[in-house]
């Protein structure tokens, strides 16, 4: 490879012809209709979000009341979904960046497996949960059964973020740690990993962002059910799936729904924000 | 660097994990394929669009006609790849040739901004906000046209990305000849380096496709979900995604068989845009 060509700049090309403003409009619009989205989603959620309705259960059906037993479901699934991917995420990264040559079988299967994953729409992904985890293994509908079809779900994701980090360390370390008779397991284990951690935070928080806006997959794994939750065996609705029942089926719930919209949007916001600047922190680039 | 004296437990747990992720694919395509076998052994899936009626929890006749929501998927479906793909394009050129340094990361920003908007608040905002204003021209409201504008802002955010993307790794020299060449800014853009990135803007469509094809929440909100072939763009249409989300709660034996099909059936989809985005980017590395 030899040095990356200059980049072109038209823009020294003299004037804009006046065709450029159809791309100018376009991308004018697309801003107008972003700033429309958000105004409506601040303007008619903003009056109801506040600490009460942060700590209260909800009551008539959601046209009332807060969103706490939601939350705590929410966090539920989160962390059972966490607890399955982080594990089996982790260590098939190592696999996959550190311990595999190029022609390994198992290897490119793999890729091309998560690959696939990646696209399986997450409708499918919420009638295997509610076949597999619900029924096959008789969990019922449940946070469990909703944490682990999120887990399948954002494996991909994950995985692939690590890896990027994995690949990101120099090779000379591993050199270094090679020549001074370390076994590849302990060098990715004791070496790279450490050095990887800014891309697995960066991959557990993409993915957070990932299981939180879910909604499909959830209504039929973990449930509709409103109240505190007492084991990961209770049904339990996530903040979207609130969202969706509000809207859809609650006939005056839409200032409650734009308020738990509202309160999830600010937490994925902030939630893409740590992940990019971690990652650019340290030179990559969010996978997409 | 070969792997050398390795502990042979350490290596085993390590390899049964990547094939853990392997079998999740498996166990995937095996659950929807086998809850399906029912309707598949008994009716075929050729009922899904032989049938003439849509009436899976019959006990004495049981029809399988899913035409109606296969329409709706590929209506709404195309109809958001033909709203979002120029607008799209347009969007990447803006931001690659004729924005400033600031006004190019703001675009961007809002782009990565809207990429990461959940689907059922787009839905929520579809309902309440595009829906009105549909029924003011043509009631109810509740549409394929409303289904295909909430799609096509949610698979915009992949377009211009992607190309975006693409035209920023067109090689200098392909602009820098056509300037020498004489010709004018517009042209270089759309005759020249456009066309030339034409793989990734098929790419970008086909993906955009696969996630408008999948997507159940927003068309589940804003299109009524009326199970009748539409005739216009203000008629009620329900997707495949969205009958599967409505029916799965109470659906039971044949029924529930047949909601797993059409599930398979939207596997089968997009397993065909991925082959087709394999073929296209296959042909770019030889």
């Amino acid at each position: 490879m030899t040095a990356p060509s200059r980049r072109f700049d038209p823009r020294g090309l003299g004037p804009a012809h006046p065709s450029s403003a159809v791309s100018v409009g376009a991308a004018a619009a697309v801003l107008a209709v972003f700033a429309w989205l958000c105004f409506d989603m601040v303007r008619q959620g903003v009056g109801v979000v506040d600490w009460q309705f942060l700590v209260h259960e909800p009551s008539d059906a959601g046209r009332a009341g807060g969103i706490a037993p939601i939350l705590v479901s929410t966090l539920w699934i989160l962390a059972v979904c966490l607890a399955a991917t982080v594990p089996l995420g982790l260590l098939t990264s190592i696999y996959l960046a550190e311990l595999t040559p190029r022609d390994d079988v198992v290897g490119r299967i793999t890729r091309r497996s998560l690959d696939a994953l990646a696209a399986v729409p997450s409708i499918v992904f919420g009638l295997f949960g509610n076949a597999f985890f619900a029924y096959g293994l008789g969990l019922g509908l449940s946070i469990l059964s909703g944490g682990l079809t999120l887990a399948c779900m954002i494996l991909p994701l994950f995985i692939r973020t690590v890896e990027l980090g994995l690949r990101a360390v120099p090779a000379s370390q591993r050199d270094a740690a090679h020549a001074l008779g370390l076994r590849p397991i302990a060098i990715a284990f004791r070496v790279v990993l450490p050095q990887a951690t800014p891309a697995i935070v960066a991959g557990l928080v993409l993915g957070i962002g990932r299981a939180l806006a879910e909604t499909a997959a959830l209504i039929f794994t973990s449930g509709y059910q409103t109240r505190f939750p007492t084991s990961v065996f209770d049904s339990g609705r996530s903040l979207s799936v609130h969202i969706f029942d509000l809207g859809a089926n609650i006939p005056g719930g839409d200032a409650r729904a734009y308020g738990s919209a509202l309160v999830l949007v600010a937490i994925l916001f902030l939630l893409n924000r740590i992940a990019t600047s971690i990652l650019r922190l340290f030179g990559l680039e969010a996978p997409r | 660097m070969t792997p050398r004296s390795d502990r042979p437990v350490a290596l085993f747990v390590l390899r049964s994990c990547a094939l853990g992720t392997i079998t999740i694919l498996v166990l995937i395509v095996a659950f929807v394929v086998g809850e399906s076998v029912d309707v598949l052994r008994n009716a075929g899936l050729s009922r899904l669009w032989t049938d003439p009626t849509w009436h899976p929890a019959s006990k004495t006749n049981p029809t399988f006609g899913a035409v109606p929501m296969i329409v709706g998927t590929l209506f709404a479906t195309a109809g958001a790849v033909v709203v979002a793909l120029p607008l799209g394009l347009l969007c990447a050129v803006f931001v690659n040739y004729h924005a400033t340094h600031t006004l190019r990361r703001l675009v961007n920003g809002v782009i990565e901004l809207l990429a990461g908007i959940p689907s059922v608040v787009y839905g929520l905002w579809g309902l309440t906000t595009l829906v009105p204003i549909i029924a003011m021209i043509r009631g109810p409201g509740t549409s394929l046209l409303a289904g295909i504008l909430v799609l096509a802002l949610m698979i915009l955010p992949t377009i211009v990305l992607l190309i975006d993307q693409a035209l920023r790794e067109q090689p200098a020299e392909l602009a820098l000849s056509a300037a020498a060449l004489g010709l004018s800014k517009s042209r270089i853009i759309w005759s020249v380096l456009v066309p030339s990135a034409w793989r990734s803007i098929g790419t970008a469509s086909l993906l955009a496709t696969a996630r408008a094809l999948g997507e159940t929440m927003a068309v589940l909100l804003v299109c009524g979900n009326a199970i009748k072939t539409p005739t216009s763009l203000f008629d009620s249409v329900r997707t495949l995604t969205a009958n599967i989300a409505l029916e799965m709660a109470y659906a039971m034996d044949t029924h529930r068989s047949a909601l797993f099909a059409s599930g398979l059936l939207l596997l089968g989809l997009v397993g065909l845009l991925i082959a087709g985005i394999e073929l296209l980017e296959r042909r770019v590395r030889t």
